[in-house]
């Protein structure tokens, strides 16, 4: 546990310290977000109608856009071998290595988005129920992530293949996602949706690092 | 098909029996077997591309083998793995560096590590490197950082590959030093290398390509695909 | 079974045998099932003709379902018993598959067009079948992404037992979503209720359509298998003779 917890460490340590990694990400949902307006016009009510889905959507691939980084730089220059060497389980490896991806690039998505939310006009009623969302959702899109980055491992068109890999299995994530905030607008009982978004994440939690340690010791060969 | 579990019992002897490599579709080797008793020294040596750097990464569990079978020492389950790349992060310190790799790595008694860590600073001269990052370093100061976080695991088994690359003089010797003591304290090496290793009693193994059909693999009859024949 | 099949001298000489039968199988299947669809069975009394496009597009639903459980079961295998067989089979079948899935999707953009007016709606079942399009996609862009065809092989079969495990988590979520936001149409795909002059052609043509498939598959397999055996015939050359026996090289 000690070995998981300076992985952790050391891992968050070392992007807070490249800095870039976070602001690109946030950078990204933010810009993109204030792109809909110019498309879509500035009709506040539809505006304030498709934000729950608009600002998921944007989150979504804003998370994304980081997988790539998750073990590139260690499949390259070695450390990965080191961790595969390493008494430390793989699984927990993935895992110590998913919550530091997730704290320098999910983290900074709930706090900006709603933000976003409110800028879009957003039903205030609904914006605890979109961070809340989000604090579910983003850990399994970074575990689910976490496998494709382990597969696309040395591939060609490494960074586009991640995205053709992942974003069909988000399609749950953002479903419920997207259901619990409507359903705290609509004034509907949200309890289910957020189970069902519970329900997904300890799924992940469960099977993710399994799939994506696999995956590793097949890349490191 | 390696099978990575100890046998039954103490095992304190490095054991590979029959290995047999494919990469790529191609047969490098078969039949390689040895053993390596406590304070002993293998060198693996054979021209490029005879797969040196794939039996040690077999050695280390990183990749399976064709056929045949490894035990490792089990008084200690660590090994410490040096492979081509140096493993280190540019943005991190050679003090920070020791220590994760320690933890991750390394003796789990905090004071033990503390030691390690104090005994590769010293060995490879990293004292005056310390608090630089090691984006900052040369090749031949990164490679005495990679080895040095050998030194830091404190591991009873050294599997490494080309050592001494971009090592200058000084640095070399270092090695050659540590390397003698790690043994003469009753650990154990297998060294991938084309130079000359400095270790009393160091024993070479020369990889040779294969030649001749093994049993199953490489042969024409399984169509490339590396299985079973007709029985 | 796997085993028994998993040498590849005796996976040619099976597939040799069982693949007139496949086309025999076919042809009747899908010949029996053509007549019953298009003559013999009923028109529906709201859809009109148009019904009989099911009699396509259901059958290759299931066959797109079938192929990619197909694709993870063997995948398993070949993760589990170390042998490349499964990875051959999987590969083969990836592109079939994508056949019936475009199939399913383009019969049904055509349904849609003639009993809702529009191409493409937001069916659950439509959707659900799109995505398994995607899943497809994503196995073959992996497969052969790799310039170690063995490490595209491993990658991709694990990326099918992971899609096949999502697949249940995305046809609840998809069948939740499309509950949510539109109300259950009268006319859903495959009919509320399917009368039996619709079952024998349907069950015949799915017959039809999984042995057209099981033939298509062993040609492929057997195709890459000879492609290796040209490959490992190359390299033992190259290699001076090593493993070239001169007696078993006449067996080519």
């Amino acid at each position: 546990m000690t070995a998981f917890f300076a992985l952790l460490a050391f891992d968050i340590r070392l992007s807070f310290r490249r800095g870039a990694d976070t602001m690109v990400v946030v950078g990204f949902f933010v810009l993109t977000v204030v792109l809909f307006p110019f498309a879509i016009g500035n009709d506040t009510a539809l505006l304030a109608r498709i934000a729950p889905g608009l600002v998921w959507v944007t989150a979504l691939l804003a998370a994304m856009l980081a997988l790539d980084r998750l073990f590139l730089a260690d499949f390259e220059d070695g450390s990965l071998d080191q961790l595969l060497v390493s008494e430390m389980p793989l699984e927990l490896t993935v895992l110590a290595k998913a919550a530091a991806h997730w704290v320098t690039t999910g983290l900074p998505l709930i706090v900006a988005a709603p933000v976003l939310a409110l800028v879009l006009n957003m039903d205030r009623a609904g914006l605890a129920h979109l961070a809340l969302s989000l604090a579910l959702g983003t850990p399994v899109l970074t575990l689910i992530g976490a496998i494709g980055a382990a597969l696309t491992l040395g591939a060609r068109r490494g960074g586009v293949l991640i995205s053709l890999l992942v974003l069909p299995l988000y399609i749950p994530v953002l479903i419920f996602g997207v259901g619990v905030v409507t359903a705290a607008i609509d004034g509907i009982d949200a309890s289910a949706r957020i189970m069902a978004l519970g329900g997904l994440l300890l799924g992940a939690l469960a099977l993710a690092p399994l799939a994506a340690a696999a995956a590793l010791r097949q890349a490191a060969r | 098909m390696t099978d990575q579990q100890p046998a039954m019992g103490r095992v304190d002897q490095l054991i590979a029996r029959d290995i047999a490599c494919v990469r790529g579709g191609r047969l490098l080797f078969a039949g390689l077997g040895f053993s390596l008793a406590p304070g002993g020294v293998m060198a693996l040596t054979g021209p490029n591309g005879i797969g040196k750097s794939s039996l040690l990464a077999i050695l280390a569990g990183l990749a399976p083998a064709a056929a045949g079978s490894v035990e490792l020492p089990t008084e200690t389950g660590r090994i410490a793995y040096l492979g081509h790349g140096d493993g280190l992060k540019p943005l991190a310190t050679v003090t920070e560096t020791l220590a994760f790799w320690a933890v991750v790595n390394g003796p789990g008694n905090a004071q033990a590590r503390r030691q390690a860590i104090d005994e590769a600073m010293e060995t490879f001269a990293l004292g005056p490197l310390a608090a630089l990052p090691c984006g900052y370093l040369s090749a031949g100061q990164r490679r005495r950082v990679a080895l040095g976080r050998v030194v830091a695991t404190a591991a009873k088994l050294w599997l490494m590959d080309e050592p001494a690359t971009a090592l200058d003089g000084a640095g070399a010797r270092a090695f050659d030093d540590a390397l003698a003591g790690h043994v003469a304290a009753g650990g154990m090496a297998v060294v991938a290398t084309h130079g000359p290793i400095a270790v009393d009693g160091i024993e070479t193994l020369e990889i040779a390509r294969f030649a001749g059909a093994a049993a199953g693999i490489a042969d024409p009859d399984t169509w490339g695909l590396g299985v079973d024949q007709d029985p | 079974m796997i085993h028994f099949l998993a040498n590849p001298a005796r996976f040619m000489r099976i597939g040799a045998r069982v693949l007139p039968w496949c086309w025999a199988v076919a042809a009747l299947g899908m010949g029996a099932g053509l007549w019953f669809a298009l003559v013999s069975s009923p028109a529906d009394y709201q859809q009109g003709d148009s019904v009989r496009i099911m009699y396509i597009h259901v059958p290759s639903a299931w066959m797109a379902l079938a192929v990619y459980s197909l694709i993870a079961l063997v995948s398993a295998m070949a993760l589990v018993w170390k042998h490349p067989l499964g990875y051959l089979i999987g590969r083969a079948a990836a592109p079939l598959g994508t056949g019936f899935t475009v199939i399913c999707l383009v019969t049904g953009a055509l349904w849609g067009q003639t009993s809702w007016g529009t191409w493409w709606v937001w069916d659950a079942r439509l959707t659900s079948v799109l995505i398994l399009f995607f899943l497809y996609l994503g196995y073959m862009a992996l497969a052969s992404a790799f310039d170690d065809p063995d490490r595209g092989n491993r990658a991709a079969a694990l990326l099918a037992i992971v899609g096949f495990v999502n697949i249940p988590i995305i046809k609840f979520s998809v069948d939740w979503w499309s509950t949510l936001h539109q109300p259950a149409s009268v006319l859903r795909s495959g009919g509320p209720a399917i009368h039996p002059s619709m079952l024998t052609p349907l069950v015949l043509m799915a017959v039809g359509f999984a042995a057209y498939f099981l033939a298509l598959l062993v040609l492929r397999v057997r195709a890459e298998i000879a492609g290796r055996k040209v490959a490992a015939l190359m390299m033992a050359s190259a290699m001076g003779g090593a493993g070239s026996n001169p007696a078993r090289r006449e067996r080519i």
